[in-house]
């Protein structure tokens, strides 16, 4: 049991650290990245990490190796370049691609279930432990029913 | 209060069970495209069989068009092939080519031996037009009203079935229209 908590983390501390080696190879891959100011290479580590690959789904503009994404890196740095906004360079992708290329979907009427899951699923548990809780301690002394008799 | 407790990890299951389902059956590489409904991208390309004409965008005005948009180095344009020759034969809709992110001598060696289905043929091999279309993995076919709105896309190869079921009854609803 002990072990396999240990493996877990051991395999969550892999997983959190890789994409920082990923966002180092993308200059290697680029060399002929160069910004004006730190600044406007900030933006540009950042925005590519923001799209996704439509290609080779599952890996970033950032990752990914195949033409397209390269193009739009190109077309990324070319942007930042031109003193476009964050906003222009994401308009850019999302009327070519949609939304589907932001890894940060943007919150609108389709995307309300998807955004407001995580505050229903936290209301669900807060009422499950709220009456489960309120049982126990009203039957305090008594032994719980049916809570915990797997274990 | 009870029965509630047992039925609801049921209930919870089977909703969750329904959309994976789902999902086992959706096709994550089709990615709905942002330009259905919209105005077709202008371009203005070298033609590839005629490299000192140029095509444009606006030359697939006035009717229905398909633009297909493929590449030597895809093999499901290979699949394709021979069907989109068959609708160059038969469909009464002019089928237009967009060579992507490829070389003429490839492009034009590949039309030779397997069969010229398009009208014209646009040559883009820097990609550049049709990253303005949205396009991300060839073959990939657009079907365009006469106005030049994009009407439909269809990623992969073109087969009898997407063409009798979502191209035919579309270009049927434009020919209807027209007065």
């Amino acid at each position: 049991m002990r072990r396999g908590l240990w493996l877990a983390l051991a395999a969550a501390v892999v997983l959190a650290s890789s994409p920082v080696f990923a966002e180092e190879g993308v200059l290697a891959m680029n060399p002929e990245d160069t910004f004006a100011t730190p600044e406007q290479l900030v933006r540009y580590e950042r925005l590519i990490n923001e799209f996704r690959c439509v290609v080779c789904q599952n890996q970033s503009v950032a990752e990914s190796n195949v033409d397209l994404a390269r193009d739009l890196r190109r077309i990324t740095r070319d942007m930042i370049l031109e003193g476009k906004t964050d906003e222009e360079i994401k308009a850019f992708m999302t009327d070519r691609y949609g939304d589907f290329v932001l890894y940060d979907p943007p919150l609108k009427p389709i995307t309300y279930l998807l955004w407001g899951a995580p505050v229903i699923l936290l209301l669900v548990g807060a009422a499950v432990m709220v009456t489960v809780v309120g049982r126990r301690s009203h039957e305090s002394g008594e032994e719980p029913d049916g809570m915990g008799e797997n274990t | 209060m009870k029965t509630l407790k047992y039925l609801l990890p049921v209930i919870a299951f089977v909703v969750l069970a329904g959309f994976f389902y789902k999902g086992l059956f959706l096709d994550p590489r089709t990615v709905p495209s942002p330009l259905i409904g919209k105005p077709a991208p202008q371009f203005q390309l070298q033609d590839l069989r005629q490299p000192e004409a140029t095509f444009a965008q606006s030359d697939m005005l006035g009717r229905p068009a398909v633009l297909n948009v493929w590449a030597t180095w895809c093999s499901g344009c290979r699949q394709e092939h021979p069907f989109l020759m068959q609708l160059a034969r038969s469909s009464g809709v002019p089928l237009y080519g967009m060579n992507y992110r490829d070389e003429r001598d490839k492009a034009l060696d590949w039309l030779r031996r397997l069969g010229d289905p398009y009208e014209r043929v646009a040559f883009d091999p820097d990609g550049m037009v049709s990253l303005d279309w949205g396009v991300y993995g060839s073959p990939e076919t657009f079907l365009i009203d006469p106005a030049g709105t994009i009407v439909y896309k269809h990623l992969g190869p073109m087969t009898p079935g997407v063409w009798q079921e979502e191209f035919l009854p579309r270009i049927a609803q434009m020919q209807g229209a027209r007065p």
